[in-house]
């Protein structure tokens, strides 16, 4: 499988599994914010599935920049703008790539994340998908660092993005709607944490169900 | 003359809001744009841009209200081609007031750097003055 054909059998595992999620997304986000990230972002992703029928993507980058494009289009919510934005800036990353290294994945994710928190101005800790998306920065580094191929990379990201997920349980916002709440947002996990560890688990799964990937 | 992108959640906030500014500013360009893409609550960057994109005036200015039309709003602009992003300003300020006080000072023939420090003064500006 080329790199291209990768990242759309990616994205439709991504878009599977906010169809498949949708209902708990919301229930965590009906807990602190305002019980709409379930629907938003299976929205979002049936638009970015769409997307990818009709602009018949030529590369990785091509194919993230329609995500993106579909994301900032129809989500309707916060994640919208935020998600979006990391597609956009792991497109650039990926920019020019017809095949995707492991390192070349490490730095998508580490331009998602910058994306991320310059658009949301949230830092890590502030419970928000940043809990999620900084770890599994880190970890992806090291992975492609120590020679994992990019299945593996994946798979050690969606695994410190599950665990940063976790951590968010006991934090206080300092960003979103929850952040209104104040103590009363401890205790619950963050969704769009919650989401982040869904999306990389789901492309570490893709490139495991295809044998490793490249 | 300077335009005005007012973005809401709600629709009928930013038509509102527009309705007050032109009452008080008949002849500033005013856009609201409220609600996200299915006419519900949240924020509709296509939208967003398509009124951006749509604005006459030399200058324009978007005021915003919480949480994603914040994220939309700066989403867009940096979108934007770089020569329709130098003209457009997002205004930090509340929306109601802060798009008022533009208005007036836009109808004056103010600038934007004008109109912007004007809406600014309606962060710290006291409503009770002190009688509480």
């Amino acid at each position: 499988m080329d790199s291209t054909q990768a990242t759309i059998s990616i994205i439709k595992e991504m878009a599977a599994a906010m169809e498949e999620h949708r209902r708990s997304l919301t229930r965590l986000d009906s807990e602190i914010g305002d019980g709409d990230h379930g629907t938003n972002m299976h929205r979002g992703f049936q638009a970015a599935l769409e997307r990818l029928e009709n602009t018949d993507p030529a590369s990785p980058s091509d194919a993230l920049k329609a995500v993106s494009m579909a994301l900032i289009g129809k989500v309707g919510g916060a994640a919208g703008p935020l998600y979006g934005t990391a597609f956009l800036r792991a497109s650039s990353a990926l920019a020019g790539k017809e095949d995707v290294s492991a390192e070349d994945v490490a730095d998508a994710l580490e331009e998602a994340l910058a994306g991320v928190k310059q658009r949301g101005k949230a830092e890590a800790g502030d419970k928000t998908m940043v809990d999620a998306m900084s770890p599994a920065s880190e970890a992806a580094k090291e992975a492609a660092g120590s020679g994992s191929n990019v299945g593996a990379v994946f798979r050690a990201a969606a695994d410190a993005a599950a665990e940063g997920a976790e951590a968010t349980v006991p934090l206080t916002a300092r960003r979103g709607r929850a952040s209104y709440m104040g103590e009363r947002a401890a205790g619950h996990k963050d969704p769009g944490a919650a989401s982040t560890y869904l999306l990389l688990d789901a492309a570490a799964r893709t490139l495991e169900s295809s044998s490793g990937g490249s | 003359m300077v335009g005005l992108v007012l973005v809401s959640h709600s629709a009928e906030i930013a038509e509102g809001t527009a309705t007050l500014v032109r009452q008080m500013a008949g002849e500033v360009e005013v856009a609201p744009v409220g609600g996200d893409s299915d006419g519900s609550l949240g924020t509709d960057p296509e939208g967003i841009q398509a009124a951006i994109e749509g604005m006459q005036a030399d200058e324009v200015l978007v005021f915003v209200d919480i949480g994603s039309a914040v994220l939309s709003a700066e989403t867009v602009v940096e979108m934007l081609t770089p020569e329709l992003r130098e003209r457009v300003r997002i205004v930090d300020t509340p929306f109601v007031e802060g798009a008022f006080a533009a208005g007036v000072l836009a109808q004056a023939g103010a600038d934007a750097a004008e109109c912007e420090s004007a809406a600014l003064e309606s962060r710290t500006e006291s409503k009770l003055h002190g009688e509480t």
